[in-house]
């Protein structure tokens, strides 16, 4: 596509499907302990 | 839902729902806002004609082009993508949960007495105590009991200060190791410390059993000893680094980060990351917003906001100027993965605080987060009788972006997951609301991270840094970059 580039990114609707072993660690572990998100928690599936 | 936004000269596209990123030019910026507002098609080819009409490159044949590369990610479901998630976020209600992290208070004191501590300098409000090995042995069972077929285990080693209670914390991991596979399970274990009891005989320990481990440093001496001071009042910059530089050295590239807090003393707070990186040498960081009550002199502000957003982007476009030199650093909430990222389970169950997730306080009683802890209106029950308090546990599961109503309209409302039930305690009265100012600055730094993976994938500089290092037999046994 001449304007538009997109990233390769995780099919979301797809992960509805195969997603949710629930292995990732919980989103407070880690570093941060006061201001958590999820986006940088790795998926553990392989 | 999608989120634009034009960040260090890329033209950025979020697609909420997907979860794809496009990086778009000035052409296909506009029409998909157009798009997005519900323009008819005739009229925004029309509209956009006569805004590049001076851009001869723009011809009509191309503005339709373009409107047809949206359809085209419209149909594949990469743009406009619709929300067909919600009736899952419903039935966490009646789901199972099971528990697979710990934070483990081993001490409820510290040897800081740090003014902007959280946990009213380690006591949690409360009383001064050590966890035994008994109730910490009991708490690692309690976790094995109710983790279900759930193989990786996390524990954190936490306070207050948990090499005040070294000896408990070697004991637990003995007794874990010792366990562990004839369980099923794969213990991980983090240290939070503040240095202070760091000796040769932590580092051997740590850096062979702690999976990661959090060093508390809130980067230049001066912002470092203006909070983080022992209880005769002395800072604790120059005791605390040198130990700290000698873990790092000795971890070997296992997990670690430099975990700073920043208040409104220091909103210029890149400068501590780069004191960490430039002068200590440490490459993993985190930096924390302060957590205070709104008036307190190092709370944060409405004001500095604005200077956050600058030190946010700033941080983003340095990193890649040090990534461009081969010098990178790592940034805890710039990391992400985009193709190998959370499910979309992990993003609309919320953070796991009182069902995946508990602490345990020396006594062994469970509290939905670390931040609960002290507040008996939050105790879940103990590690002895398990969960008691099933209706809180049950508010917690269904703590999640779509019990929000606040979140409804939020583009980043999965990869934050409706952000931290403490946080909206403390901000709002109920644990359902929303910490608006967090939430800023949260939306701030997902647009600087997601930047960091445009810029990656479109600027060669960066392509070219990527590129797989060169198989050792073709460097002629020269090591220099090993260091």
């Amino acid at each position: 596509m001449k304007h538009i580039q997109t990233l390769n990114t995780r099919d979301m609707a797809k992960s509805l499907q195969n997603g949710g072993c629930g292995e990732c660690q919980t989103s407070c572990q880690s570093a941060c302990k006061t201001s958590c998100g999820i986006a940088n928690q790795p998926c553990e599936k392989k | 839902m999608i989120h634009q936004y034009k960040l260090n000269g890329y033209n950025i596209v979020v697609d909420v729902y997907s979860g794809s990123v496009h990086a778009v030019d000035d052409v296909a910026y506009d029409a998909i806002a157009l798009v997005d507002a519900g323009v008819a098609r005739e009229a925004a080819i029309d509209q956009l004609a006569a805004k590049y009409a001076d851009h001869p490159e723009v011809t009509r044949a191309d503005i339709e082009d373009c409107f047809a590369d949206i359809d085209e990610l419209t149909a594949a479901g990469q743009l406009f993508a619709p929300d067909i998630y919600a009736d899952h976020a419903f039935d966490f209600k009646n789901r199972s949960t099971v528990v697979k992290a710990l934070c483990l208070h081993v001490a409820h004191t510290c040897n800081l007495n740090c003014e902007y501590c959280f946990a009213a300098q380690g006591k949690f409000h409360g009383e001064a105590g050590l966890m035994s090995f008994e109730t910490g042995k009991r708490a690692l069972d309690f976790l094995i009991e109710h983790s279900g077929t759930r193989h990786n285990l996390e524990v954190d080693f936490f306070g207050g200060e948990p090499l005040m209670n070294f000896e408990v914390c070697k004991q637990l991991v003995a007794y874990a190791r010792s366990i562990e596979k004839e369980k099923g399970k794969n213990f991980r274990f983090t240290l939070t410390t503040n240095g202070i009891g760091i000796t040769d005989e932590v580092i051997e320990w740590a850096n062979k059993e702690c999976y990661n481990v959090v060093l508390s440093l809130d980067g230049r001496k001066e912002v470092n000893d203006r909070f983080r001071k022992d209880l005769a009042g002395n800072g604790s910059y120059d005791r605390i680094v040198p130990k700290f530089q000698r873990l790092v050295k000795a971890r070997g590239g296992k997990g670690y980060y430099m975990r700073g807090t920043f208040t409104h003393y220091n909103t210029d707070f890149t400068n501590d990351l780069f004191h960490m990186a430039d002068d200590l040498g440490f490459s993993e960081l985190s930096m924390e917003p302060v957590v205070a009550k709104p008036g307190d002199p190092e709370a944060l502000t409405e004001a500095d906001l604005p200077v956050l957003f600058d030190q946010y982007e700033l941080l983003a476009k340095d990193m890649l100027r040090r990534e461009k030199a081969g010098k990178p650093i790592t940034f805890y909430h710039y990391i992400l993965d985009l193709e190998h990222g959370p499910c979309i389970y992990k993003r609309i169950s919320g953070c796991g605080s009182g069902t995946e997730y508990m602490a345990v306080t020396p006594w062994g009683d469970l509290y939905p987060c670390h931040q609960f802890v002290g507040d008996p209106a939050y105790k879940l029950g103990d590690i002895w009788n398990g969960v008691t308090n099933t209706a809180l546990r049950d508010e917690f599961k269904m703590c999640n972006v779509y019990a929000r109503p606040d979140c409804k309209d939020c583009w980043a409302r999965l990869y934050c997951a409706g952000g931290c039930a403490a946080n909206a305690l403390h901000a709002t009265g109920d644990i359902h609301g929303v910490y608006e100012y967090g939430c800023q600055v949260f939306r701030k730094r997902i647009e600087c991270a997601l930047m960091i993976k445009v810029a990656e994938n479109l600027d060669p500089e960066l392509a070219k840094n990527a590129a797989p290092a060169p198989a050792q037999d073709d460097c002629d046994g020269c090591s220099s970059c090993a260091d």
